[in-house]
């Protein structure tokens, strides 16, 4: 079994475009020196607004919408979900003490006991599972608000997430690296090629938000959808637009995706609930 | 009681007031269906949107479907003073209302 991992994770790293045995903390300051050079004019936590930090225009805008941002509903209902009990008389506060403190910026983790990676829409709906609730949906709804609520409590703390030195650990940060270096869908293309390699180029007339800080807005509330969104909601419309089958929300797939992808935003401030175009 | 609707922030500057409002509403146009059924969702949308200062209409609008759900309205009122109060409250096509008031900053 360890022999199959350990071919598995080599094989893992040779699909990917870092040298061989790059740890994820190699990735790290090659991601960041990547993106200092290519926008030297962008200062480090002005990355956390993505593509506002590029796009003038698109900022004084989305300033306007900052001021009264449309996700204070999500906030205030969040609040509202949060502190009601469940039929059992626990609450959220039980599984998530520090909530008052701000969680949102230790998610995603990994959990060595399951070998798996936890987001915290996951450890949303296990507190509801534990405690004999049905779980929310995803990608929209209830579960948005309550996380906007957990995020915005959140903002300011620095993005701290872990790698440890587990194989199972790095094989997960891998596999969602080697997602977001695949190629994928009948146009061909990856995650990084839009938000690495061609980050602040033209797509139609919308300009391409550069990956680095991509993860700290959310949830988001985004006006094409009218509503609020999770990460996994808006992976799945990337894949969509590049024609490729989205994976389910909240899928190994997805979940290591946000590790690798969270893991590169390390340091950067969480600024979610935020609004977005 | 609950929670209003209505979330109002307002601020004077050189005897204008400047109002910013977000509506809760579902905004139904009465066009859109149910995808599991088939059914058509009944209209729900806000028709007239009020907001009075001192006993006086400052602004009347008249919507209608085409506004979106969750709605922003934002817009400017003269001769206001701060720490006036300004009620806003509106009433949809099923003959729902709500309103709330604000102090100007």
């Amino acid at each position: 079994m360890k022999k199959i991992a350990t071919a598995l994770s080599v094989m893992l790293i040779a699909a990917t475009p870092f040298a061989a045995q790059a740890t994820p903390d190699d990735d790290l300051k090659a991601f960041r020196s990547y993106f200092t050079k290519k926008f030297p004019e962008v200062p480090m936590n002005d990355f956390v607004n993505g593509v506002y930090a590029l796009d003038a225009s698109a900022r004084e805008q989305w300033e306007a919408f900052e001021e009264f941002p449309s996700y204070e509903i999500a906030i205030d209902n969040g609040e509202e979900k949060f502190h009601k009990k469940f039929a059992n008389g626990n609450g959220y506060a039980d599984c998530f003490p520090n909530y008052k403190k701000g969680i949102k910026q230790n998610y995603p983790y990994f959990d060595s006991d399951s070998g798996k990676v936890v987001t915290m829409e996951s450890a949303i709906n296990k507190c509801r599972t534990d405690n004999g609730e049905k779980k929310l949906k995803w990608k929209k709804g209830a579960m948005t608000e309550i996380s906007a609520y957990l995020a915005s409590l959140s903002r300011g703390h620095k993005t701290n997430v872990k790698v440890p030195g587990d194989a199972k650990a790095i094989a997960a940060y891998n596999r969602g690296k080697k997602h977001f270096y695949a190629k994928r869908g009948q146009l061909n293309m990856a995650c990084a090629d839009c938000h690495y390699y061609y980050a602040g180029n033209k797509i139609r007339a919308d300009i391409l938000s550069p990956a680095l800080g991509h993860t700290t807005g959310f949830p988001v509330y985004r006006n094409k959808w009218a509503g609020m969104g999770t990460l996994h909601r808006r992976y799945g419309g990337c894949n969509k637009q590049v024609r490729a089958k989205p994976f389910k929300a909240q899928s190994d797939e997805y979940k290591t995706l946000e590790y690798f992808h969270t893991y590169m935003s390390n340091g950067l401030e969480i600024n979610g609930p935020s609004q977005r175009k | 009681m609950a929670k209003s609707s209505i979330k109002v922030r307002a601020k004077v500057k050189k005897g204008e007031a400047k109002v910013k409002c977000l509506i809760s509403h579902p905004m139904e146009t009465g066009l859109r269906k149910n995808k599991k059924t088939g059914k058509l969702i009944p209209a729900k949308f806000i028709q007239e949107v009020v907001c009075e200062s001192g006993g006086k209409t400052v602004m009347n609008a008249q919507w209608n479907a085409t506004i979106s759900k969750n709605p922003f309205l934002s817009f400017a009122f003269t001769g206001a003073k701060s720490g006036d109060t300004i009620k806003v409250s509106w009433v949809d096509n099923t003959g729902k209302s709500d309103s709330t008031e604000a102090k100007l900053k």
